[in-house]
C-alpha cells in the first residue's frame, strides 16, 4: 500500500512542479536556517569534558572586603594566592589544581625561527590526570616537580610540530624567556569546549601551547594574562602577587562521589568561616561548589548573538511552515475531483489521509535534502567568521539525524490541516461537481 | 464589487486566508525586529571613539627575559620613535580603543563610601591624550612633570599621593555631577587614592564595552607611565596616507634598537575598531539576510496561494467577465483581496512584533522598538504582497468569459 501511495505522491508532485517546488524551498529554507543556528548552538554549549564533567568542580570563596558588598551576592569568581595554595595543600578533594594563564615567549634553539609568543598555562600537576588530557610522548610532571619547582614543560602538538617536526620531543629542550625548560611531554589533540576551566582567556579560546608548573611561573616571573582583581590598594599597584588582595587564580577539584562532594562544601564553608573569625575575610562566609556545567551556565558562555541567531532562524521556520501549510492546502484541495472518484470507489478517509501525508513526508525528505546543503553552506559561512568560536561549526551525526527528523516531523506537520480538510471532501459532491 | 463581496467569498476560504494572514503577520513582526536590530548595530558600530582613529598606528612589544632599565629602554624607544619622518607624535600607553583587554578602576565620591559610585577605566601615558587628538572642552591635559613612574609606585605606593591631577571624559563628569562643571572636584580610585580633575575631553571610548554600552565612555586618564613590554603599546600618530609606513617603520626601529623582543601587535586603529566591531557586522549581514529570506519566502507563499485561488475561481471569474466586468475590475479585485489580507496581518503583525520587542527587551537589554518602524514594516509588507500578487491577478485578468460557458 506504501509503494502504491509514494507513486501516487510522486505523480501528484510531478504535476504541479511549481507548486511543489515552492514547498520544497520553503521547508529547505527554514530548515537549513535553524540547523545552522541550532548546530551553532549546539557546538557551543556542548559538555568540554563528556563523562566526567558532573565530578569536576570549581570552588569559590569571598575574601574581598566590605567595599562594595552586596547580600545575596555571588562570591569571587576565581582565589587568590594564599587561598588557592591553602585549599590546595589541605588536600580535600580526590584531584585539585591551581592554575592561571598568561603568555610566554618561546626562543626556538633553531636560529632560523624567530622568538614567538604563545599561550601558557601555569598550573599544579593534577591537571592532567584530572581532565584526562591525553598525551602522544611521555606523561605530566607529578607533585614533587611541584614541590621543587622543577624547570619541566608539557607542550601541544601543535607547537611540537613547530619546534621539533613533530617528533618525539621528551628530553629536549625548551627555552621560555631566557631560562631552560626540560620537556616532559607533549599532548595529543585536545580541545576542550568551552575553554572552561579559564574564561577569561576566551570562552572558545585554543588550547595553550605551553603547560608549566605553576611554581616555575613565580620563579621565572613570567607573565600573567586574563582576569585580575583587586580590591584595597588600586589594581596593579600590589608588587608581590602572592600576598596582593587579588584574585586571579582558578582552583579545580575532583570529587568522585556526593558524600565527598558534600564534605568539600562543608570544609570550604568551615575554612571561610575559620578566615573571617582570623579577620582576614570580612565579609560573610558564602561559597559556591558548581559542576562544569554548572558553572558554564552561570557565566553564561553562550554569546547572546548566538541565541538570538537561533530565535529568529526559529521563528524563519515557523514562517517558512505556515507558507508550506497554505501551498500545501492549495495543492490538495486543487485535486479534490481525484479524491472524491478515490473515495466514490471505496477508499477510506483513513487512506486518503495516509496518502496524503505520504506525499507531505517527501516533500518533508526533500526540503530536508536541500536544508541539508543549505545547512552545510550556512555553517561554511558561520566558520568564515572571524569569532573564536567559528571554527567549532561542524555538523556531527547527531544534528544530521535532527535535520531530518524536523524537516520530516516539520512537514508532516504542516501536511495535517490541508489532508485532513482534503479528505473530508464529500464524493458525491465533487463527482457531481464535474 | 465592494469590500462587501471579497469578505463574503473570502469566509468560504477561511482557512486559507488566515494562512496568509498569519504568514504576513509573522513576517511583518520578525522584520520589524529585525531591522531594528540592525539600526541598532550599526548605531553601535558607528560609536565615537574620541580619537583620531584615522591617523593612528598601535606597535606593542614584549620583552624576553628580565629587564634590567626598562624605563631607560621605554625612552629611548620613544626618542627614535619620535624622529620617524612624518610621525607627528608618540606615546606608551598601557591601553587603547578598541583593543579589548582594559585596566579599570571602582570610582568613590568620598574615602568612607562603601558602595562604589560606579566603575571606569584608567588611561595611562604621557601625552596620551595629544597623541590621540581628543578633544579638550574644559581645563588642561596632564603636564609632564605631574607624571609618575608605574614600576616607582610599586616600590614606594607613597608617591602615588603626588597625583595631583586627572582628566575624565565630560561622560563621566555628568553621570558624577549632574549640572555642575567636574573641574576641581575630587573622585577616589578604589577609596584610597584621592585625585582631582583637571580637565574634560569631549570624548574618549573605554578599550571594552564588557560593562555595558552605556558605560562606554567612563574613562579617566591618570598620571602614570608604564614601560614598554609590559603589556603596554607604542601609538603613533601621522597623517593617514603615513600609516602603513609609519608602522614599518615604527618595527624596523625597535627591533634595531633591542633586538631581544618580540612584535606582539602592529595595526591601524582603524582595522582595531573594524577587528572590535566584527560580531556586530556579521550579525547585521545576517540579519538582513534574513529579512531578504523572510520577504522572499513569504511573497512565494502569496504567489503560491493566490495562483490557487485563480485557478480555483476560474469558473466565477468567466461568469462576472460575461456579465460585464472588465478586466480592470477582476484585476483590482485580487488586488484588494490582498490588501484587505495583508492589512489584517500587518495589523496582528504590529502585536507580535511588540511582543517580540517586549521579549527582547527582557532577554537581550534591547531599547523600546520606536513607532517608525511600524509604518515602515506595513508599507514593506502591502509593497511585497501587491507585488506578489500581480501575476496571478493579472491571469485572473486575463481569463475569457467563454469559460462560463464550458462546463470545466
Amino acid at each position: 500500500m506504501f509503494a502504491y501511495y509514494l507513486d501516487l505522491a510522486l505523480r501528484s508532485l510531478k504535476r504541479n512542479k511549481v507548486l511543489t517546488a515552492l514547498m520544497v524551498l520553503s521547508i529547505a529554507l527554514g530548515i537549513g536556517a535553524s540547523m545552522t543556528t541550532l548546530t551553532v548552538l549546539h557546538v557551543l554549549s556542548g559538555d568540554p569534558l563528556p563523562g566526567r564533567s558532573a565530578h569536576i568542580f570549581y570552588p569559590q570563596i569571598d575574601p574581598r572586603d566590605m567595599n562594595g558588598y552586596q547580600p545575596n551576592g555571588e562570591p569571587a569568581d576565581q582565589v587568590t594566592w594564599i587561598d588557592g595554595t591553602n585549599l590546595l595543600r589541605a588536600h580535600r578533594a580526590d584531584r585539585q589544581a591551581l592554575m592561571t594563564g598568561g603568555a610566554v615567549p618561546i626562543q626556538p634553539t633553531n636560529a632560523s625561527i624567530d622568538p614567538f609568543y604563545v599561550d601558557a598555562r601555569y598550573t599544579t600537576a593534577d591537571f592532567f590526570p584530572m581532565f584526562a588530557v591525553p598525551f602522544e610522548y611521555g606523561a605530566p610532571w607529578n607533585a614533587v616537580d611541584d614541590g621543587s619547582s622543577a624547570r619541566v614543560a608539557v607542550i601541544s602538538r601543535q607547537l611540537n610540530d613547530r619546534l621539533f617536526g613533530g617528533k618525539d620531543s621528551v628530553g629536549r629542550t625548551l627555552r621560555v624567556n631566557d631560562a631552560d625548560l626540560r620537556i616532559v611531554g607533549v599532548l595529543d589533540t585536545w580541545r576542550p569546549n568551552p575553554h572552561f576551566y579559564d574564561l577569561y582567556q576566551g570562552t572558545y579560546a585554543e588550547n595553550e601551547d605551553v603547560f608549566v608548573p605553576l611554581s616555575v611561573m613565580q620563579d621565572l616571573k613570567l607573565s600573567h594574562g586574563g582576569s585580575t582583581d583587586c580590591w584595597g590598594k588600586g589594581p596593579g599597584l600590589q608588587a608581590d602577587m602572592k600576598t596582593a588582595s587579588c584574585t586571579w587564580l582558578q582552583l579545580w577539584v575532583e570529587l568522585d562521589t556526593p558524600a565527598k562532594v558534600a564534605a568539600y562544601k562543608q570544609f570550604l564553608l568551615n575554612y571561610a568561616q575559620a578566615q573571617h573569625a582570623q579577620g582576614r575575610f570580612q565579609r560573610p562566609p558564602d561559597v559556591r561548589l558548581r559542576d562544569v556545567m554548572q558553572w558554564l551556565e552561570f557565566r553564561q558562555v553562550v554569546p547572546g548573538d548566538v541565541r538570538l541567531q537561533t530565535w529568529l532562524a526559529f521563528g524563519f521556520l515557523l514562517v517558512c511552515l505556515v507558507n508550506t501549510v497554505g501551498l500545501m492546502l492549495a495543492k490538495f484541495l486543487r485535486r479534490s475531483g481525484e479524491i472524491g472518484v478515490r473515495r466514490a470507489l471505496g477508499a477510506a478517509r483513513r487512506a486518503v489521509f495516509a496518502q496524503l501525508l505520504v506525499e507531505a513526508g517527501i516533500v518533508g525528505m526533500a526540503g530536508g535534502t536541500f536544508g541539508l546543503l543549505l545547512a552545510l553552506v550556512g555553517l561554511w559561512l558561520v566558520r568564515r567568521q572571524p569569532a573564536d568560536y567559528a571554527k567549532l561549526a561542524h555538523l556531527d551525526p547527531a544534528m544530521l539525524l535532527v535535520t531530518f527528523a524536523l524537516a520530516v516531523g516539520a512537514t508532516l506537520l504542516a501536511g495535517l490541516l490541508p489532508a485532513w480538510r482534503a479528505c473530508r471532501v464529500a464524493p458525491a459532491l465533487q463527482l457531481k461537481g464535474n | 464589487m465592494g469590500i462587501l463581496t471579497i469578505f463574503s467569498t473570502l469566509r468560504r476560504h477561511k482557512i486559507t486566508a488566515l494562512l496568509i494572514v498569519l504568514e504576513i503577520a509573522l513576517t511583518c513582526a520578525i522584520v520589524c525586529n529585525a531591522v531594528f536590530l540592525i539600526s541598532q548595530r550599526l548605531h553601535r558600530m558607528d560609536m565615537p571613539g574620541g580619537v583620531a582613529e584615522h591617523e593612528l598606528v598601535q606597535v606593542q612589544v614584549a620583552a624576553i627575559g628580565a629587564q634590567t632599565d626598562a624605563k631607560g629602554r621605554s625612552l629611548e624607544d620613544l626618542a627614535a620613535l619620535r624622529r620617524i619622518p612624518g610621525v607627528k607624535s608618540v606615546a606608551l600607553v598601557n591601553q587603547l580603543p578598541f583593543t579589548g583587554s582594559s585596566s579599570n578602576s571602582s570610582i568613590e565620591l568620598s574615602p568612607t563610601q562603601t558602595q562604589p559610585t560606579l566603575n571606569a577605566t584608567l588611561y595611562e601615558g604621557m601625552d596620551v591624550l595629544q597623541t590621540f587628538g581628543t578633544r579638550l572642552v574644559a581645563g588642561r591635559y596632564l603636564r609632564p612633570d605631574e607624571y609618575v613612574w608605574r614600576e616607582d609606585i610599586r616600590r614606594d605606593p607613597s608617591l602615588l599621593s603626588r597625583a595631583p591631577g586627572v582628566v575624565i571624559t565630560r561622560a563621566l563628569g555628568e553621570r558624577l555631577w549632574p549640572g555642575e562643571s567636574a573641574l576641581g572636584k575630587t573622585i577616589y580610585l578604589g577609596n584610597e587614592i584621592g585625585v582631582r580633575v583637571v580637565g574634560v575631553v569631549e570624548s574618549l571610548i573605554r578599550p571594552s564595552l564588557s560593562r555595558g554600552d552605556n558605560t562606554a565612555q567612563w574613562s579617566i586618564v591618570v598620571p602614570l607611565r608604564d614601560t614598554a613590554g609590559s603589556g603596554a603599546s607604542y601609538v603613533l600618530r601621522s597623517a593617514s596616507d603615513d600609516r602603513q609606513r609609519v608602522i614599518k617603520a615604527a618595527v624596523a626601529v625597535l627591533r634595531k634598537l633591542d633586538p631581544k623582543r618580540v612584535i606582539t601587535e602592529q595595526r591601524t586603529l582603524d582595522d582595531a575598531r573594524a577587528d572590535f566591531f566584527q560580531g556586530d557586522r556579521a550579525m547585521t549581514g545576517l540579519l538582513f539576510g534574513v529579512i531578504v529570506a523572510l520577504l522572499l519566502v513569504t511573497a512565494l507563499g502569496i504567489v503560491g496561494l493566490a495562483s490557487f485561488w485563480v485557478a480555483q475561481r476560474r469558473r466565477m471569474i468567466g461568469v462576472r467577465r460575461a456579465l460585464g466586468a472588465t478586466r480592470g475590475n477582476i484585476l483590482h479585485y485580487f488586488q484588494t483581496e490582498n490588501f484587505l489580507l495583508a492589512t489584517l496581518g500587518i495589523a496582528l503583525g504590529m502585536v507580535l512584533a511588540y511582543a517580540i520587542n517586549l521579549f527582547l527587551m527582557l532577554h537581550y537589554e534591547l531599547p523600546r522598538l520606536p513607532g517608525i518602524y511600524f509604518p515602515v514594516g506595513a508599507i514593506a509588507l502591502w509593497l511585497i504582497g501587491q507585488l506578489a500578487v500581480l501575476g496571478p491577478a493579472l491571469r485572473a485578468a486575463a481569463v475569457p468569459p467563454v469559460v462560463a460557458t464550458r462546463s470545466v
